[in-house]
């Protein structure tokens, strides 16, 4: 992560940090949305597919690797503590 | 194209791909593995997660079930874009407690319990057999596809001869490779690297048949989307239920299966790589199946009705006259079935030997392998292993007949090694989880498992009869394979992944909740799920009262002579001590419990140092430090601690200064009454016989005679005092070294002839290696003979053996050598190897063979000049004797 002045009273280089962590272990959980949302929009339990749905898909999918790739250096860069912290 | 043509490549491929394993294996050995330790390669490795299974199948299931196939791929990608969660913990405590398996894993974690490593090595076992039976299907269905169209020579082989090449080579790759030596982390460069490359290969190749396929067939994206709404492909179903299930399942599977936790924490290099990968690898997994719905959605336009929608990758380019393209596909399935192979072979030969080959041997042979060298039997386990599990492998395809029952199997593993979850989960997020509910919940789960899911997988007859489908085991009603406890679900798979994971949770935590774990448990417990906490420590060792020396021995069976004497020798170091014998501090302990559970597993490594200690070894502090309320006053106190740790440590090294100086005070006191002990001896008997000379009228021979005592005794007062003067210019540094090159086989000779005068009476057997002497120093080669030839008449005088032999060897290394100097007598005794080297130290009397105990201080102050060093070697059968020296001595260093 980019480190700016020193800080005066908060870090904000190291809460920034934390809360990228928060959106790290969100982002799985957003995946997993992503993935079943279609599931929900049947009529009747049943969902049969399109080339709408395959495009959806794929669509989701290079959504999660970008957001990934763009946490990966972040959290990459922050070794130490876990548990914790606010 | 011709038969031949295709064995032929695949022949090449191999050889290339044993190419890659040999370079990275020796680079590695000579420690310049560069940007072979990069992301990418860890990564790519991590690829093996895609098998033939769904290199050729994936395309299979696509034209059966629809998108269903990508739930295959989705569970990896939210495990690995998720890592921050529980991938990271995983690769940290791999890394941290140097994991070699799952199996070991939760061994570790459950009070280094062996029985928990053999139940899931069993799992593990049970669940692979099928899998691998189904690579081999595939790469013989491969060769089949090719036999059968544009056949030019007919096949050499059957297809039990395909198979059984394939098992024997890969046998042999994995042998080759796998179990070369015994790696402390249990890592296999060569043979990460070589899955690398298979894993771009494989992607190179459906890539490629997947742009052939949109651009070489059809028109281009918006066609082949055209394509897909025309085709029966739309009618496909799916359901979200199987949906949900499957994503569960495929993300339970990536963490469990043996050969991912094997690429993904086992061969992990550094833990930054996993962040890299927790992108790069769903993007690998999104362009391996970029193409898959294409491919079949134009296979099964082009196809002839009824042919195998499995093999389009391979049939299409075919049909289509593209030879040199399904060659390559061909290769990448190949690679595909190849990779896997090997990667499961070796994480289940390591867990298998280490959990039940060893551990059943020390039992066995508890007392004859006292001073063996274990590192055969290990080696002999894994390779006996890798042949059994890949001969299983064979057996199952061969019984199966490669039926339609292997393409559904790969759920079905999938679905046994997730048995290991709920475990594997609660022991890294749950510090009440205990060893019996981990007992329980995997018994229950793995038992659920085989027969719901994989005994029915064989269809009715095989291990379970049709009444038994119909009517439920032993005839009642609610233990129905398909229908447990009445549930009658459409989906089997479903059923079964729901009851037997629920099972397995329900046991698992109740069994951790009724059960009392014990203190080991509870520090293991502790030290995982804080990992990242960093204050509270793996399971510690009471400062024992072991003997360094029995555990040097112990180790060295293990490791090795080198490998254990360097560890030892840096311990000693760190604690400020010389020599190869640390005090057996609990951390020390630690060190060498790791490294041997880097060889053997936690739990053998455990038993094995429990063994030596004779008790079970946690202190009452240990116990309290894991209280979580003493762990937390700790973290508050840790600053203070910390503070303290230093006041202790600098008030010890003032210690140590003022113990040296009076040491020092009390040597020179030591010194200078021994001199002149020394001094007067001599004189004595010279004034003494001077004086009976000086009273004449003597005979002449009498004459004759105390003139030779007197003039012996004057020899003597004169070598003491030449010693001495040496000493002193030895010690001041001063001496004039004489540089030059020489052979060291011609110093060890030239020093054993010189040596033969003492005691001429005795003949010893040397055993030399004139391979490893034929070596040339740069040193002062008179000096050194000198060193050599104290030690061999050391040897000659004090070996007590009746027929006593000397061992010298002479090992290079990194511009050092080393020289050891081994007897078969009695060896020194522990309190006096301290002494040896002091000025005038002797131990006995008794052999005094008029040496002023002068040699081996004499010898230690050459050393010191030449830059190199002399030790007494504890732990070898005998007095041993290590001199080390540098192979190249600069002028500056003299």
């Amino acid at each position: 992560m980019a480190r700016r002045k020193s800080p005066l009273f908060l870090a904000p280089a190291s809460y920034r940090q934390r809360r990228l962590r928060d959106a790290a272990r969100l982002l799985p959980v957003f995946g997993l949305a992503l993935v079943l949302l279609p599931m929900a929009w049947t009529a009747d339990g049943r969902l049969s597919l399109t080339s709408g749905h395959v495009a959806y898909f794929f669509g989701a999918w290079i959504v999660l690797i970008v957001v990934a790739a763009l946490f990966a250096p972040g959290l990459q860069g922050g070794e130490g503590q876990d548990g914790a912290e606010d | 194209m011709t038969f031949n043509l295709l064995v032929a490549a695949c022949l090449m491929y191999v050889i290339f791909l044993f190419g890659v394993a040999f370079i990275v294996e020796h680079r590695a050995h000579h420690g310049r593995l560069g940007w072979l330790r990069s992301p990418l390669v860890y990564t790519l490795s991590l690829s093996i997660y895609c098998t033939a299974w769904t290199f050729y199948g994936a395309v299979g299931y696509a034209a059966r079930s629809g998108l269903e196939f990508l739930t295959i791929y989705f569970g990896p990608t939210l495990v690995f874009v998720g890592w921050w969660l529980l991938l990271r913990k995983l690769v940290r405590i791999g890394r941290q407690y140097r994991v070699t398996s799952i199996a070991d894993l939760l061994s570790s974690r459950y009070g280094k319990s062996n029985s928990i490593g053999v139940i899931v090595t069993v799992i593990a076992v049970v669940a692979a057999t099928p899998y691998i039976a189904l690579q081999l299907q595939s790469v013989v269905l491969s060769f089949g596809v090719f036999a059968d169209i544009g056949v030019v020579g007919a096949p050499p082989l059957g297809a039990g001869g395909v198979a059984i090449l394939v098992a024997v080579g890969l046998a042999f790759f994995t042998i080759l490779f796998g179990t070369r030596n015994l790696d402390v982390k249990e890592q296999h460069h060569g043979i990460v690297t070589a899955i690398a490359v298979e894993a771009a290969v494989k992607l190179v190749a459906l890539v490629s048949v997947g742009l052939f396929v949109v651009w070489g067939i059809a028109d281009g994206l918006p066609d082949i989307l055209a394509r897909i709404d025309a085709s029966g492909f739309a009618a496909a179903p799916v359901e979200p239920g199987r949906w949900t299930g499957l994503i569960f399942l495929s993300a339970a599977a990536v963490i469990t299966l043996p050969r991912m936790f094997q690429v993904m924490v086992v061969e992990n290099d550094d833990e930054r790589h996993l962040g890299s990968a927790s992108w790069a690898f769903p993007l690998y997994l999104m362009a391996m199946s970029l193409f898959i719905v294409p491919i079949a959605v134009v296979g099964l336009d082009r196809m002839p009705v009824g042919s195998n929608p499995d093999m389009f990758v391979l049939t299409l380019p075919l049909a289509e006259g593209q030879d040199a393209l399904a060659m390559l596909a061909f290769l990448g399935g190949f690679s595909s079935a190849t990779s896997m192979v090997i990667v499961e072979a070796l994480a289940l030969a390591t867990m298998i030997s280490n959990h039940v080959v060893i551990p059943l041997w020390l039992r066995l042979r508890p007392t004859e392998t006292q001073h063996e060298d274990l590192r055969g039997v290990v080696l002999t386990a894994r390779r006996l292993a890798i042949v059994a599990v890949l001969s299983l492998g064979y057996g199952y395809y061969r019984y199966s007949g490669g039926s339609a029952a292997l393409a559904s199997i790969g759920l079905v593993a999938f679905l046994g090694v997730a048995q290991v979850l709920p475990a594997m989960i609660g022991g890294l997020f749950w510090r009440g989880s205990t060893r019996v509910g981990a007992i329980l919940g995997l018994a229950t789960g793995f038992s659920v498992w085989a027969f719901t899911s994989f005994l029915p997988s064989f269809g009715p007859g095989a291990f379970l009869s049709q009444a038994v489908f119909d009517d439920g085991l032993f005839g009642l009603s609610w233990l129905r394979p398909r229908a447990l406890f009445g549930v009658e679900a459409t989906d089997p798979l479903l059923h079964a992944v729901v009851w037997s994971l629920a099972l397995n949770v329900i046991a698992f935590v109740a069994g951790s909740l009724l059960s009392f774990p014990g203190p080991v448990e509870r520090l293991q417990g502790a030290a995982f799920v804080h990992v990242f906490g960093g204050d509270t420590g793996p399971q510690g060792w009471a400062r024992g009262q072991v003997e360094p020396e029995a555990l040097l021995t112990m180790v060295q069976r293990i490791l090795g002579e080198e490998a254990a004497l360097s560890l030892f020798e840096g311990a000693a170091r760190a604690q400020g001590k010389g020599g190869f014998l640390p005090d057996p501090t609990p951390a020390f302990l630690a060190t060498v419990e790791a490294q041997l559970s880097g060889t053997v597993g936690a739990a053998t490594a455990h038993a094995m140092i429990s063994q030596l200690l004779g008790r079970a070894t946690v202190s009452v502090e240990d116990l309290m430090a894991v209280a979580s309320e003493a762990a937390q006053i700790m973290e508050y106190s840790a600053k203070l601690e910390a503070r303290e740790a230093e006041l202790t440590r600098t008030a010890g090294a003032l210690r140590e200064a003022n113990e040296k100086l009076q040491q020092l005070s009390t040597q020179k006191d030591a010194f200078l009454s021994q001199i002149s002990h020394e001094l007067r001896t001599p004189m004595t008997s010279i004034r003494a016989f001077s004086e009976i000379l000086t009273e004449g009228d003597l005979p002449p021979e009498l004459v004759t005679k105390y003139g030779q005592i007197i003039h012996d005794e004057a020899k003597r007062l004169t070598r003491l005092l030449d010693d001495l003067l040496d000493l002193s210019v030895l010690e001041n540094g001063t001496v004039q070294l004489n540089l030059e090159l020489s052979s060291l086989q011609q110093m060890l000779d030239t020093a054993l002839i010189a040596a033969r005068q003492t005691r001429p009476e005795r003949s010893f057997v040397l055993h030399r290696d004139s391979v490893s002497e034929a070596l040339f120093l740069r040193t002062d080669a008179d000096r050194l003979t000198q060193v050599f030839i104290n030690l061999v008449s050391n040897a000659r005088k004090y070996c007590d053996a009746d027929q006593p032999e000397l061992r010298i060897s002479v090992r290079q290394r990194g511009g050092k050598v080393t020289i050891d100097f081994v007897d078969n007598g009695s060896g020194i005794p522990k309190q006096a190897q301290a002494l040896i080297f002091e000025k005038f130290a002797r131990l006995t009397d008794a052999n005094r063979a008029g040496g002023a105990g002068l040699g081996l201080a004499i010898c230690r102050e050459i050393m010191a000049n030449l830059g190199g060093s002399i030790a007494y070697l504890p732990g070898q059968g005998g007095a041993a004797f290590r001199v080390t020296l540098p192979l190249r001595l600069g002028k500056l260093a003299a």
